[in-house]
C-alpha cells in the first residue's frame, strides 16, 4: 500500500476572480458616488414613530362608512380591477400565444417576432401604461383595467405559448384522420391539453395583478391606492395603517384561495 | 364471463360542474365591470383620444435624451444599491427560515411569515412610505427596493437551502465543526451559485421597479413622467419610454447570460 497522498487543492482561476472583484468594486464606486448624502431629515425619527404607532393603532372606523369611500369599497374596487384586467388579458393573449409558439408556425422567424413582441409588452411598465390610459379615458378604475389588461398580455402570452409548445400532436393527428375540421381539431385535441395550464397561469397572473391594482390608485387609476395616497399626504397614519392591513389581508386570502385552486387544477 | 358482455357505453360525465363554473365566472365579470364602470361605450368613446395621444407620441423627441440620461443612471444606481442591501439582509433571513438549518418550528415559521408579509406590500407603497419619512430623492427609493428584494431573495434562497444534499452537512457534523464552519463549508458551496443567480434576478426586477418609483417622488427616471405628462408633452414621454425599454432589455440580456453561466 502506497502512502496516501494529500489531494491537490483544486487550482482556481485567480485571474477571473480578480476581474470579477475589480468589476464589482468599480460598479459600487460608481453607484455610491451618485447618491446624494445630505443626511436624513431631522424629522425622520419623529415621522417614523408616528407611522409605526399609526400602523399599530389602525383607524377601525374606516373599514365601513355608510356614505361611501371606505376600506371595503376600495378593496372591492381593487379586486374588480384585477379580475377584469386579468380576464381581458387571458382572452387577448391566446392568439399571441399561438403566434409565439415554435411548433405552431412553419417559419421559425415568425415565432421569434411573436416572442419579441411579447417581451416588449412585458417590459413596458404597467404604471406608465396606466398613466397613458388616464390621458385617454380619464382617471378612474377603467384606466386601471385597461392598463392591467394590456400589460398582462406580455407575461401570460409567454407562459401560454410555452404551454402550447409542449402539446402532444397525437390527438390532433387522430382527429384529422377521422376527418375533423380545423376548428374541431382545435377544440377537441388542442384545447383540452392546454386548458389546465392556461387556467393555472391566469390565476397566477391574477395574484400579481391584485398587487398591482392596489398601487394603481396612487397615480389615479382607481382602487384602494387613491385613499391610501390621500391619507399619506394628510399624514393620517392610523388610516394608512388600516389600509395597509386591508391590502395585506386581501392579498393573503386571495393567494391562499388561488394557490388551492391551482393545486387542484394541475 | 357474463360481465364482459354486459359492458355498457360509459356515461358521459355530468356537465353541471362546467355550467356552474361558467355562470360563476360570468357573474364575477359582470360584477367587476359594474364596480369599475367599465363599458364598451366608454372604450369606444375613448378611441379617438387614444389615437390622438399615440399620434402625438410619434415621432419621439430625440433631443430630450440629454435631459434624462442623468436620471436614467440614477435609476440604475438605485437598483444596484437596493439589490445589494436586499442581498445582504436576505442571508440571515434565508438561514433562519430554512427547516434544515434551524430545527425549531418556532423559529422558521415566524420568519417565513414575516417574509410573506414583506412580499405582499408592493414596492411602490414602500417607496411612498419612505418618501414620507426621508423626504424626496433616491434614498427612500433605495430603501424600498432593499426591503422588497429582501423578500424575494430570502424566499428563493431558503428554498435552495432546503434542497441541498445532506451528505456534506452530516460529515461536517461528524468531524465536529461548529455552527459557523458547518454553514461555511457545507451549505455555502452548495447554494452560492443559486444565491448569486437570485440576486441577479432580483436586480432585473429592481431595475424595472426603480424606473417607476419616481412617480411617488423616490428618485430616478419616473419623476420625468409626471413632469412631461403634466404638460402634455407626449413626444418626450415616448422618448423616456423608449430609453427605459432599451436599458431594461440590455440589463435583462446581460443578467440572463450571467445567470446561464452560473447554473
Amino acid at each position: 500500500m502506497s502512502s496516501a497522498t494529500r489531494p491537490i487543492k483544486p487550482k482556481k482561476n485567480i485571474v477571473r476572480r480578480w476581474v470579477i472583484f475589480i468589476a464589482l468594486a468599480l460598479l459600487y464606486i460608481w453607484a455610491l458616488s451618485g447618491v446624494p448624502v445630505e443626511g436624513f431629515k431631522e424629522t425622520a425619527g419623529q415621522i417614523s414613530k408616528a407611522i409605526v404607532s399609526g400602523i399599530f393603532s389602525p383607524d377601525w372606523d374606516y373599514v365601513y362608512l355608510p356614505e361611501g369611500e371606505d376600506l371595503l369599497r376600495g378593496l372591492l374596487d381593487t379586486l374588480a380591477i384585477a379580475i377584469l384586467g386579468t380576464f381581458i388579458s387571458a382572452f387577448l393573449c391566446i392568439p399571441f400565444a399561438f403566434w409565439a409558439a415554435n411548433n405552431m408556425s412553419k417559419i421559425k422567424a415568425n415565432a421569434g417576432i411573436g416572442k419579441f413582441f411579447l417581451s416588449f409588452v412585458r417590459t413596458f411598465p404597467e404604471l406608465v401604461m396606466a398613466l397613458l390610459f388616464i390621458k385617454m379615458v380619464g382617471p378612474g378604475s377603467f384606466a386601471g383595467v385597461l392598463a392591467l389588461g394590456l400589460h398582462s398580455i406580455g407575461m401570460l402570452g409567454k407562459l401560454f405559448s410555452e404551454e402550447v409548445e409542449n402539446i402532444d400532436f397525437g390527438p390532433s393527428e387522430a382527429l384529422k384522420a377521422t376527418g375533423a375540421r380545423p376548428l374541431q381539431t382545435l377544440w377537441f385535441a388542442v384545447f383540452p391539453q392546454v386548458l389546465p395550464g392556461f387556467i393555472s397561469y391566469t390565476l397566477y397572473r391574477f395574484e400579481i395583478n391584485l398587487r398591482s391594482a392596489s398601487v394603481l390608485g396612487i397615480i389615479g387609476a382607481g382602487g384602494i391606492g387613491t385613499p391610501l395616497i390621500f391619507a399619506m399626504q394628510s399624514r393620517d397614519w392610523s388610516r394608512v395603517g388600516i389600509i395597509l392591513l386591508g391590502i395585506i389581508v386581501m392579498v393573503t386570502i386571495v393567494d391562499i384561495i388561488s394557490g388551492y385552486l391551482r393545486k387542484k387544477i394541475v | 364471463m357474463n360481465q364482459v358482455n354486459e359492458q355498457k357505453i360509459p356515461k358521459a360525465p355530468s356537465k353541471w360542474k362546467h355550467y356552474f363554473t361558467f355562470i360563476l365566472i360570468l357573474l364575477l365579470l359582470w360584477g367587476s365591470a359594474y364596480q369599475t364602470d367599465s363599458t364598451f361605450k366608454e372604450l369606444i368613446e375613448g378611441f379617438p383620444n387614444m389615437f390622438s395621444v399615440l399620434d402625438q407620441m410619434i415621432p419621439p423627441n430625440w433631443a430630450y435624451f440629454d435631459n434624462i440620461i442623468g436620471a436614467m443612471l440614477d435609476t440604475i444606481r438605485m437598483a444596484v444599491l437596493g439589490t445589494t442591501i436586499g442581498a445582504v439582509i436576505a442571508i440571515p433571513f434565508a438561514i433562519f427560515s430554512a427547516s434544515n438549518m434551524i430545527k425549531s418550528t418556532w423559529v422558521y415559521y415566524p420568519v417565513r411569515f414575516l417574509l410573506n408579509l414583506v412580499r405582499t406590500i408592493p414596492e411602490l407603497l414602500l417607496a411612498a412610505i419612505f418618501v414620507a419619512i426621508f423626504g424626496l430623492g433616491p434614498l427612500p427609493g433605495i430603501f424600498a427596493l432593499g426591503i422588497f428584494s429582501t423578500g424575494i431573495i430570502a424566499k428563493l434562497t431558503y428554498e435552495a437551502i432546503e434542497g441541498i444534499d445532506k451528505g456534506p452537512l452530516e460529515s461536517m457534523t461528524a468531524v465536529g465543526a461548529n455552527k459557523i464552519q458547518w454553514i461555511m463549508f457545507s451549505v455555502v458551496p452548495q447554494v452560492a451559485a443559486y444565491y448569486v443567480s437570485y440576486v441577479l434576478y432580483s436586480f432585473e426586477i429592481n431595475v424595472r421597479a426603480a424606473a417607476i418609483l419616481g412617480l411617488v417622488g423616490a428618485g430616478g427616471i419616473g419623476e420625468y413622467y409626471d413632469r412631461t405628462l403634466g404638460f402634455l408633452e407626449y413626444d418626450k414621454v415616448s422618448t423616456i419610454i423608449i430609453f427605459t425599454l432599451l436599458v431594461v432589455l440590455i440589463i435583462d440580456y446581460i443578467s440572463t447570460k450571467l445567470r446561464e453561466n452560473l447554473l
